[in-house]
């Protein structure tokens, strides 16, 4: 009778314990950042800050031309392959050059884009990036698209976590509250 | 008076509320935060960052066109 009941009592902190620490665990947000528009970077990183000042345990996995937002301004030229070093040229990425989806009108579009930020106290990209890895928010490149463009670890700013692929986003998405591709 | 004094004025989406939660993450439980915003779509992302971080909205007014918000730390 008092081992049953010594059982119970046992069991009783187990499921409190595990209760407990259910709550404490944030929920988890991800955001798969494919494209390299300034007006797609720019809600990413609104997302991704948000997300973290509400507590959320935020990861954003960068593919595709969503790669540009991590390169740093003087990247330059990547990769070996005649096609990839013509790809960076044509995409020089780093949130300062990223162009928009619409009305780019070469390079007039984000300009005025900017402008407008500025006068109306938008925070830019370059900021948000900021902000968000003071948040712990985390920043993923994808491999793939890395060894496929040409862009290494030294390409891109530092303080990124190491670059994954689709089965880590996969186990992240499948425990997420709020996953977005944007 | 609050015990913290959060200044976003003529900051936009999403400064404020990312302002507010710095703010309270570094406040004590108890303690009172006050936000002055100048962003009209604080009125609504602020009490709605609050409630679902279970804190409490204390007090709210206008003054001038700025927003402000009391907020106390759960």
């Amino acid at each position: 009778m008092t081992t049953e009941t010594s059982d119970q009592a046992e069991l009783a902190s187990a499921i409190e314990e595990a209760l407990e620490s259910d709550e404490k665990k944030p929920e988890k947000m991800v955001l798969i950042a494919a494209s390299g528009d300034l007006d797609k970077a720019w809600p990413v990183m609104i997302l991704a800050t948000t997300g973290a000042a509400y507590g959320m345990d935020v990861t954003v996995f960068f593919t595709f031309w969503g790669l540009g937002i991590l390169k740093k301004p003087d990247a330059g030229l990547t990769g070996e392959d005649w096609r990839q070093k013509m790809l960076s040229a044509f995409a020089k990425g780093s949130p300062e050059k990223l162009g928009l989806s619409k009305l780019n009108f070469a390079g007039m579009g984000p300009s005025m884009m900017k402008g407008l930020a500025d006068k109306y106290n938008v925070a830019p990209v370059q900021e948000l990036m900021e902000v968000a890895q003071d948040m712990g928010v985390k920043l993923w490149p994808c491999q793939m698209t890395m060894d496929l463009m040409g862009i290494t670890r030294d390409d891109m700013i530092d303080g990124l976590d190491e670059p994954a692929g689709a089965g880590s986003a996969i186990s992240l998405m499948k425990e997420a509250s709020i996953s977005l591709f944007i | 008076m609050a015990d913290i004094t959060v200044d976003a004025r003529n900051l936009q989406c999403p400064m404020p509320v990312l302002k507010m939660a710095k703010a309270m993450k570094d406040a004590a439980a108890g303690q009172t935060v006050e936000l002055i915003a100048t962003d009209r779509g604080a009125l609504s992302d602020i009490p709605a960052w609050v409630n679902d971080m279970g804190h409490s909205l204390k007090e709210q007014f206008e003054e001038d066109s700025e927003l402000h918000f009391v907020l106390e730390k759960a």
